[in-house]
């Protein structure tokens, strides 16, 4: 059973001065080890899945399973309410009328695809967090306006505070913080 | 075939044009021998084999109005290819010429005597006769050429020496080139396949058309560039990146296809006016009907499994495959539109079915290599060509 909420003791944080400064650091981090980390810019930086060395997400397949599911639940429907339930004639069309029915299978198919994706993401995520130790940081607000960062959490199995921010610091990073769930 | 690795210019072209030329010489020689024994089946044979290659041509169009409108990066490296694509239109001009002097064989509302005793034809006569026809063919043939022109005059430009403002006119020309691309070959699409049955008539249809066109230049794309994977030079600027991406992209509209192909369908299932529903019911006797079952299926949900995980887009060899796979699909459905009228009972397949298709096709890739090899694979002196070649999905 995935741990829905984990809980987060301390987080290291350090600033990088470029988004190329930042990949490369992500780079060095995979290179060592560290899992439990994460990069926060202000927008996308290409190739930091790889630099960071993320797998792909499994989100594509839950969505694939779950719209099919919408697909025959859309099919399912429709044939028990207009040829089992309550069979009516319309324009003398046969009851169970397949063409009839394809636009109700798209539109159901497609809705739960598009809310699989995003429930399915926010799941993945482990969203909403209303409590981290990030948020304690006056300087991390930055990463939305002209900063990028790099976190370590407390639940890395490599995570050691002195070593961990030690080695942050080689890297590049500035501004070091080490912060607390309080 | 070889690529010089610094200036990206051929230094062997390869046998591709001349075994294509060869084949399309043959292929036309044997259609002529065809035309004497029976030149109603040539005429059917050959407006399909036109309608599926010029598909190639005008796709290549679209795509480069896409670029150069939307400012597009990724497709900077392939734009040479694109490019020569589209310049065999101007010469698909003269490959016209065979339909419009079988138009008597192919429209039937072209018979006088027919007209006289048919109201919904004299009601269509302005539009559906053979001086406004003749006129249409001209116009759409000379708003292609005149786009094709102005986007390989600035593309040469670009080659000797790059400014800035030689990309903003193309994508001047771009925006109204794209409104005359959307009227000129929805009715063309009118004019050429669904006039066959002149009674019949879908204002889907167009985009119907569009979507089969996009697929066939995509697949053809594909083709290509796998036929030059592997060469040096070729690997560093395309990429198993942009076979995915071109793998989406034919993905999407084979579904947008189905999705067009649907809504005809529906509208005139639905409503059930026999005006309209003859059409179907046409293809739905002898052995039509068999093709009619296969087709949605065979056309979208089968690409659909097989395009649908990105394994699938980034494996050159399986790409590849379902790229010719989607051309044999889409000369299917021109079969399945246009034949239907010259053989109600059912499918006669005829051996000038292949020898058209050869002949053009022939013409169609003679033309395309000879243009695509007399410069540089590549765009050199765009300033999107070095985003383009790192790009990622």
């Amino acid at each position: 059973m995935m741990e829905l909420v984990k809980k987060i003791d301390r987080v290291i944080l350090a600033e990088f001065g470029s988004s190329k400064e930042l990949l490369q650091a992500a780079e060095k981090m995979r290179d060592a080890g560290y899992k439990e980390f994460d990069c926060h810019s202000p927008f996308l930086i290409h190739g930091m899945d790889a630099a960071m060395g993320l797998k792909r997400s499994p989100l594509g397949y839950i969505v694939f399973a779950f719209a099919s599911l919408g697909l025959l639940g859309a099919l399912g429907l429709q044939y028990w309410t207009s040829a089992v339930d309550y069979p009516l004639v319309i324009s003398g069309k046969p009851f169970f009328s397949g063409p009839a029915f394809v636009p109700i299978v798209f539109a159901l198919t497609i809705l739960t695809a598009a809310i699989t994706a995003v429930v399915g993401m926010i799941v993945i995520n482990r969203l909403p967090r209303l409590r981290h130790p990030l948020f304690s940081s006056d300087r991390f607000g930055k990463f939305s306006d002209d900063s990028f960062f790099i976190s370590v959490e407390s639940s890395d199995k490599k995570y050691n505070e002195a070593h961990t921010a030690g080695f942050l610091k080689t890297i590049g990073g500035q501004n070091i913080e080490i912060l607390k769930d309080e | 075939m070889k690529l010089d690795s610094n200036t990206y210019k051929f230094t062997d072209k390869g046998n591709l044009g001349n075994i294509a030329l060869i084949v399309g010489i043959i292929g036309l020689a044997a259609s002529a021998v065809g035309y004497m024994q029976d030149s109603h089946q040539f005429y059917f044979s050959y407006l399909v084999a036109f309608f599926f290659w010029i598909s190639v041509a005008l796709g290549a169009l679209f795509f480069n109005l896409l670029h150069h409108l939307t400012r597009a990066s990724w497709s900077t490296a392939i734009r040479k290819l694109t490019e020569s694509m589209m310049s065999v239109i101007p010469f698909m001009f003269v490959l016209i010429i065979p339909v419009l002097l079988g138009m008597h064989e192919l429209y039937h509302w072209t018979h006088e005597d027919v007209v006289a005793t048919d109201l919904v034809l004299q009601q269509k006569e302005p539009y559906l006769n053979i001086p406004f026809f003749i006129i249409r063919v001209v116009f759409y043939f000379a708003v292609w050429s005149i786009l094709t022109f102005i986007l390989l005059k600035n593309s040469a430009k670009q080659d000797i020496k790059h400014e800035d403002s030689i990309l903003a006119r193309m994508r001047k020309y771009s925006a109204p080139g794209m409104m005359l691309f959307a009227f000129t070959l929805t009715f063309a699409s009118f004019d050429w396949l669904m006039s066959l049955e002149p009674h019949w008539f879908s204002t889907i249809f167009g985009v119907y058309i569009f979507c089969g066109v996009f697929i066939s230049m995509l697949a053809f794309t594909i083709i290509m560039v796998r036929y030059q994977n592997g060469q040096g030079a070729f690997d560093r600027i395309v990429t198993v990146e942009h076979r995915h991406t071109l793998g989406k992209l034919l993905f999407a509209f084979t579904i947008m296809w189905a999705y067009m192909g649907f809504s005809q369908y529906l509208l005139i299932w639905y409503a059930n006016l026999p005006e309209e529903t003859f059409w179907y019911l046409q293809r739905w006797e002898g052995s039509w009907r068999t093709l009619s079952i296969i087709l949605p299926i065979a056309h979208f949900g089968l690409p659909f499994v097989a395009l649908i995980p990105q394994a699938a887009k980034r494996n050159g060899n399986w790409l590849l495959m379902m790229a010719f796979y989607m051309l044999l699909m889409r000369y299917m459905d021109l079969y399945w539109i246009a034949m239907p009228t010259h053989s109600p009972e059912g499918i006669q397949y005829s051996w000038m079915d292949i020898s058209t298709m050869a002949g053009i096709g022939g013409i169609f890739i003679w033309l395309f290599w000879r243009k695509y090899t007399s410069g540089a694979a590549v765009p050199v002196n765009d300033p999107g060509l070095k985003v383009s070649m790192e790009h990622v999905n």
